[in-house]
């Protein structure tokens, strides 16, 4: 690949833009702006921002996708931002002048929320030198053990990919060094000494009764692998399956990746709004002059579009902090505010405090979409913002719109968003049956998993696991057991 | 210029050919892919090959939407433009498109076609260069780099004069090689297709379609075949008549059925435009079997003697079954002729057939 600096009229278009964003008080990684054509930048998208990724037929496909896109003039990637320290970002040759700027201050935004936002804490800053050595490690594998062989690996792990535990990387799941302390098992109740005639009384019957339960459940448990449900699925196969040394390296590869892209995925509405808002103002109050900002407003307001059927994070984050803002510029925060129920009273409501913009610097570094959302998502923003939730209609075969009460949207957005959208599912039982096979279990919401899909699940599942898989799931009201044994695929509703 | 992507790109062309392959037979039976025609590329939904994972039903899940309209409003989830696509993944069907010189590659290999040689005397040579070889003499602008170096290397290890420590490679002009073509000579030959249909009244609607979509493939191998091609159509009922490809498919005649008046018209177009001497020609016939008579029949069977079978490839005659037809013709033709090599017979009594027949068509590779 031949990416190439910027030219000297951009380089300075740079810093302007950067001196500006310091000015604003935003707080960066540095940035390295490269160039690319759009072929270079469909690539460099395709892999998910690291061209040196690992091989796979799946990044030729997403290339495929992107390319023809651009070529159908349906859809062209104006920018590619990568957490990383520095902050890697990819301009598209060809642009106008004010197209790249506007990205560059889109940019700007961006490489702060990566530095500031607390769920992005944890991620490896020097990930552009760990995605090539994944992509060294796997290349060896293959000229080791075939393409086929590593290839077909992959794409058992990959569609395993979204089975980790996105808040790990903040809490300890596990007490450290559990294993080596020692173990006493008590299996009948302790009882304290008594006279026989002051026994039912030291030792109250039912107590004891309730004891022994419990105790005998804590030995049932004991019994049971793993002990609690495990919600890093990723995580226990690497530790549990019966994998090969080559091969526990790419699942740990998968996961590690996964593990990265995840705080991008929690907080897509946030720092998407997030570098909206920095572009508009670092746009529209520096950097454009008379003859600019009618395409920049053109340009922005393409981003900005709304289609009924999606929500655009673009739109909804930047509207978002723009509330905030003026909320708490006005003061239209706190108890006394939340406990006026004077319509006319609310409607001039100005206290003028001026705490807008440290408010949002405080919001992008301690939120993610669902905090952000459940925070500040009021009655009011929705109204003005024409939101509604929408839901398949078997009757008329189409998406129809199904609600505009604030209180369903809420709750279908939070919905949305929860676990990244991705369905809870955790390792339950490793010795299902006492047969070593796996029994994961789907923490049902509401909302089935997609049958065919999930059918093809279970069959990577097995080439992993090496038994029987079987997924505890649900349909509307019942409880359902999906099961694959290697050859068949079996389905039967459970309790 | 190569592109990292490229291995990847490839790879997973690879996987599309061999998913089509598995699929094809549907694809045929089915018609889909008529219809998606660009010029020369077909695109093909390819619903699984995306990777599979535990994830919500789109269905199912609804989800929040911004915009005017009350409850009850349908819209449409269709992605737009943008700076970013929106994050509802939907349940989308890759589309992926294929040329129509690959999907007659794999029709080729999937049904086991045999290449088709055309006759002998009709081969005009083309000559075509191949940089394959290499030399010791020829223009700096075709040296080849590697085997220069490999060369001098070799040298410098043989005389004694390379020091892995200090490994610098000179090359001396005597070391320097380069690419060299050979002319091979490629048969161009010419083909014409003519195909006739009966569009009497007996032909129904799904008997056009299973036309349709034969001919298709057929076309589509053919084409693949020959470097230069001609497609002509006659329609039939009681009378003959060419006409152009959107016609023959979608006209809706009735009336009596003379498939002389077909075959008359077809020899016509062969003696004025397409000599025998220079031209691959293939006539098929498609007819749901019910002529007018046996005196027409009688007609058929010599004209097919003394004119298709002395110029023409093969001959190939479909049988489409319809609730109507009688299915005679087939019989007659059979009895007639039980052993001529020259026409390929062939009958098709629902979708299913399809794929058969046109094995039978082709299979012969001539």
């Amino acid at each position: 690949m031949t990416a190439t600096g910027l030219t000297a009229e951009l380089a300075e278009t740079a810093a302007e833009i950067r001196r500006h964003a310091k000015d604003y008080g935003l707080d960066f990684f540095e940035v390295v702006f490269e160039m690319l054509s759009s072929e270079q930048i469909n690539m460099v998208a395709a892999y998910g921002g690291f061209p040196t990724r690992y091989p796979h037929w799946r990044f030729g496909m997403a290339y495929d996708e992107l390319q023809k896109g651009y070529v159908f003039g349906l859809q062209r990637i104006y920018e590619l931002v990568i957490n990383n320290d520095p902050c890697y970002a990819y301009l598209m040759k060809g642009n106008s002048l004010v197209d790249q700027k506007l990205v560059m201050a889109h940019v700007y935004g961006h490489a702060d929320f990566f530095r500031n936002n607390c769920w992005f804490r944890e991620t490896n800053r020097k990930m552009m030198d760990e995605f090539a050595n994944h992509g060294v490690r796997v290349r060896r594998y293959i000229e080791r053990y075939g393409l086929q062989a590593v290839e077909e690996f992959l794409e058992s792990c990959l569609s395993l990919e979204n089975l980790i535990d996105i808040h790990s990387p903040f809490i300890q799941r596990r007490a450290p060094g559990r294993e080596e302390e020692p173990e006493i098992h008590r299996t009948q109740p302790a009882r304290l000494r008594a006279k026989s005639y002051m026994d039912s009384f030291v030792n109250p019957p039912d107590a004891i009764e309730a004891e022994r339960r419990r105790l005998e459940q804590e030995t049932q448990k004991r019994h049971k692998f793993p002990e609690e449900r495990q919600r890093d699925v990723l995580l226990f196969l690497i530790e549990n399956a019966p994998l090969e040394r080559w091969q526990k390296d790419i699942l740990s590869i998968i996961r590690e990746e996964a593990y990265y892209f995840a705080p991008q995925a929690m907080t897509k509405i946030m720092n998407e709004g997030w570098a909206s808002y920095w572009h508009s103002t670092i746009m529209t109050e520096k950097v454009c002059n008379a003859s600019e900002i009618v395409d920049y407003a053109d340009h922005h307001a393409r981003t900005m579009g709304t289609q009924p059927g999606q929500l655009n994070p673009y739109k909804i984050g930047l509207e978002l902090y723009r509330d905030i803002e003026d909320r708490w510029n006005r003061g239209r925060f706190g108890p006394e505010w939340e406990s006026c129920d004077s319509a006319e009273k609310k409607a001039a409501w100005n206290l003028d405090v001026g705490l807008g913009r440290d408010k949002i610097f405080e919001v992008r570094a301690i939120y993610n979409d669902i905090t952000f959302i459940d925070e500040f998502l009021t009655e009011e923003f929705c109204e003005r913002h024409k939101l509604f939730t929408f839901e398949y209609s078997k009757q008329s075969q189409a998406y129809v719109i199904q609600s505009r009460d604030f209180k369903e949207i809420k709750q279908k957005l939070l919905f949305e968003l929860t676990n990244a959208g991705q369905p809870f599912i955790c390792v339950e039982d490793a010795n299902y049956k006492n047969r070593g096979e796996l029994y994961l279990y789907h923490d049902f919401q509401g909302v089935p998993l997609k049958a065919d899909s999930a059918r093809e699940t279970l069959a990577h599942l097995f080439k992993i696991w090496g038994r029987p898989v079987h997924v505890e799931t649900a349909t509307d009201r019942r409880r359902k057991l999906l099961t694959f044994d290697g050859s068949r695929h079996e389905e039967k509703f459970i309790k | 210029m190569v592109q990292r992507i490229d291995p990847d790109s490839n790879r997973f062309r690879q996987i599309v050919r061999g998913k089509i392959k598995q699929n094809l037979r549907k694809y045929i039976s089915h018609g889909e892919l008529i219809g998606k025609k660009g010029k020369d590329i077909v695109s093909i939904p390819l619903p699984q090959i995306e990777l599979p994972r535990f994830r919500y039903g789109s269905e199912q899940k609804g989800g929040v939407g911004q915009g005017e309209g009350e409850a009850g409003t349908p819209i449409s989830l269709e992605p737009g433009q943008g700076l970013g696509a929106g994050q509802h993944p939907g349940d989308h069907i890759l589309e992926v498109d294929v040329t129509l010189e690959d999907l007659a590659e794999i029709l080729g290999e999937e049904l086991e076609l045999p290449r088709i040689e055309p006759r002998g005397e009709r081969m005009a040579e083309t000559a075509k260069d191949r940089y394959t070889g290499i030399r010791r003499v020829g223009p700096e602008s075709l040296r080849h780099f590697k085997r220069t170096f490999r060369q001098a290397l070799k040298r410098q290890v043989i005389s004694g004069v390379y020091d892995p420590e200090h490994p610098v490679i000179v090359p001396l002009p005597e070391d320097a090689r380069y690419r060299s073509w050979k002319s091979r000579s490629l048969p161009e030959a010419s083909a014409v297709i003519i195909y006739m249909m009966d569009v009497s009244g007996s032909m129904g609607h799904e008997q056009k379609e299973i036309v349709r979509i034969e001919s298709f493939w057929i076309d589509t191998w053919l084409r693949s075949q020959y470097r230069q091609m001609d497609t002509r159509f006659i329609i039939h009922d009681a009378v003959a008549r060419e006409v152009d490809r959107e016609t023959f498919f979608h006209v809706r005649e009735s009336g009596g059925t003379r498939i002389s008046s077909a075959y008359q018209l077809s020899r016509e177009i062969i003696e004025s435009d397409y000599d025998p001497a220079q031209w691959n020609i293939y006539p098929f016939h498609f007819s749901d079997g019910d002529n007018w008579g046996g005196e027409d029949t009688a007609v058929c069977l010599r004209l097919l003697e003394e004119f298709f079978f002395e110029t023409c490839n093969v001959f190939c005659y479909g049988q489409v079954k319809s609730a109507y037809g009688s299915g005679q013709f087939i019989k007659d033709l059979k009895e007639r002729f039980p052993d001529r090599e020259r026409l390929l017979l062939s009958e098709i009594n629902c979708r299913d057939d399809i794929v058969r027949s046109i094995k039978s068509f082709l299979g012969k590779g001539r």
